[in-house]
């Protein structure tokens, strides 16, 4: 291991936990908050050096710090994952074993799709014919809302999709499971669900939603980077990085400016 | 107070979950000696002493989601398994990974019947807990500061009326803390904040509130009284059995950290 952790590092992990998943903007403002708490010295740019440290600390728990871009917005987003996959991770208390399974089907309606999104009904059509124990309508709802508020799936306009933290999350588990069923980015690699995807027939290749924007930025005649057919589809404007996103949360820390010394 | 961990649980692996079995009593384990400690250690490599040291870690993470004390019993039963003669060199590491990596500390609150809960090691302020969160722990803040300013025990009407004044009742959903009535003699008594208990002898039954073994040992009586005495702009002296309470009770922790 590099170096010792300090209580800025131990409390930028905590904060990390409270919230399951953070923008980078909002990492590096708590990130410069941990450390004026602390009074430890920071430096701009030291974020990724000081997840770094934290990451060599949590590697022996199977754990990490990762980061990764979202397929809504194009932003980068860190979250704290799970990388073991021992009998103990099937012990979280959160989700009955029916709410797994449809979590489940619905993944598997996301990764069928080619848009990416599961649409409710489809969902609602599923907790019908459950293997452990089926749910009703009301059921159903409640469930999808809660995943939707413990960010594992994101809602819009009645549909689903895969939220940042669970691709992160589940990522081994997706490939493992799924293997050739769900595609890489032609641009960035990584696997893809929300995407466009080439017109071409023996071509076919998908493209994450941000990753077309910044591949074709400018471009005035956008063709497939694979076949060179052309890219019919509408290119998104690429995203401001300096813009607060307006889909993903806004629950994300703020720093908190007022500390007071707690006297035992 | 307690932000909530160990969020990031829904692991893959754990789509097809088993049930947990949870020990109602831990009889059948007495601690072993240290040659057996030693005996055990030496039988596995420590790779895989890590390994287990790291298991242990992720469950109380995960079970500490529910704020409900771990006990003993369930670590050895679900994950230190057939090593259990090197428990406490396991949990000796696992005490310090928490300290080390994630600022935490375990506390074992129930000493007869094994039980744990993760603490903050932090000195300062936590990190932002959701709204409904504060909100609560205000709320929290308040009841306990009533029942140590009345002695420890407060019969459940004191309390109520309490909550009453503050505009707060508990007949009436609420908006933020909804079911108050269930909020304090079901949710916090569930998290070892309150002890709900019924008073003998009365028809119809009547409770008292005490502080629960988490508000002990999580919860500055000191900072309290302060709190308190703040509120009628006096000096915390001024109530000389909760001062001497407060600083017996703040010293016998910090004794035990």
């Amino acid at each position: 291991m590099a170096g010792s952790l300090s209580d800025c590092h131990r409390r930028f992990l905590q904060s990390l936990m409270c919230n399951g998943i953070i923008v980078r903007s909002k990492a590096i403002a708590l990130h410069r908050n941990c450390c004026e708490v602390h009074n430890t010295h920071y430096t701009r740019d030291g974020l990724d050096e000081f997840i770094d440290l934290i990451n060599s600390h949590l590697e022996p728990l199977f754990m990490q710090i990762r980061k990764s871009v979202s397929e809504e917005d194009g932003l980068q987003y860190y979250a704290l994952v799970n990388m073991a996959e021992t009998d103990i991770t099937r012990m979280s208390s959160d989700y009955a074993d029916n709410e797994l399974e449809l979590f489940r089907k619905t993944m598997d309606l996301i990764v069928d799709s080619e848009s990416g999104r599961a649409s409710s009904t489809d969902i609602l059509n599923c907790a019908d014919s459950l293997n452990t124990r089926k749910m009703k309508k009301k059921e159903t709802e409640l469930l999808l809302t809660r995943l939707v508020r413990d960010k594992w799936l994101n809602e819009k306009h009645g549909e689903y999709t895969l939220s940042t933290r669970c691709i992160m999350e589940m990522e081994q588990y997706i490939q493992k499971i799924y293997q050739d069923m769900v595609k890489t980015c032609a641009i960035c690699h990584n696997v893809v669900f929300q995407s466009q995807m080439c017109d071409n027939m023996s071509c076919g290749i998908k493209m994450h939603i941000p990753c077309v924007a910044k591949y074709f930025k400018g471009r005035s005649d956008p063709q497939c980077p694979v076949c060179n057919a052309f890219w019919p589809h509408e290119i998104p404007e690429i995203r401001d990085t300096a813009q607060v996103p307006l889909e993903m949360e806004n629950t994300a820390p703020t720093p908190s400016t007022s500390h007071s010394r707690r006297r035992r | 107070m307690q932000a909530e961990l160990g969020k990031c649980v829904l692991h893959p692996v754990c789509l097809s979950r088993q049930v947990i079995e949870d020990d109602e009593e831990d009889l059948s384990f007495t601690l072993p000696s240290s040659s057996q400690v030693q005996r055990g250690m030496d039988r596995l490599t420590s790779a895989e002493v890590d390994r287990k040291v790291a298991e242990v870690v992720q469950f109380i993470l995960i079970k500490d989601q529910k704020k409900v004390p771990i006990k003993r019993a369930d670590i050895i039963k679900n994950v230190i398994k057939e090593n259990r003669n090197i428990y406490p060199e396991i949990m000796k590491k696992v005490n310090m990974t928490f300290e080390k990596v994630f600022g935490l500390k375990l506390v074992e609150i129930d000493v007869k019947n094994h039980a744990f809960i993760l603490v903050n090691n932090l000195e300062l302020d936590l990190p932002s807990p959701p709204k409904r969160q504060i909100y609560c722990y205000g709320l929290l803040f308040v009841i306990l500061s009533v029942i140590f300013m009345k002695g420890g025990a407060v019969k459940e009407a004191v309390v109520w009326n309490t909550l009453k004044k503050l505009r707060v009742d508990p007949g009436e959903r609420h908006e933020e803390f909804g079911d108050v009535k269930k909020l304090l003699t079901d949710e916090f008594v569930r998290q070892k904040y309150l002890e709900y208990a019924r008073i003998p002898h009365t028809d119809p039954p009547e409770h008292e509130f005490r502080w629960g073994l988490r508000a002990e040992s999580e919860v500055s009586k000191t900072r309290l009284l302060e709190f308190v005495a703040q509120l009628h702009e006096k000096e915390p002296q001024n109530w000389p059995k909760q001062y001497k309470e407060a600083t017996t009770s703040d010293a016998r922790s910090s004794q035990a950290s």
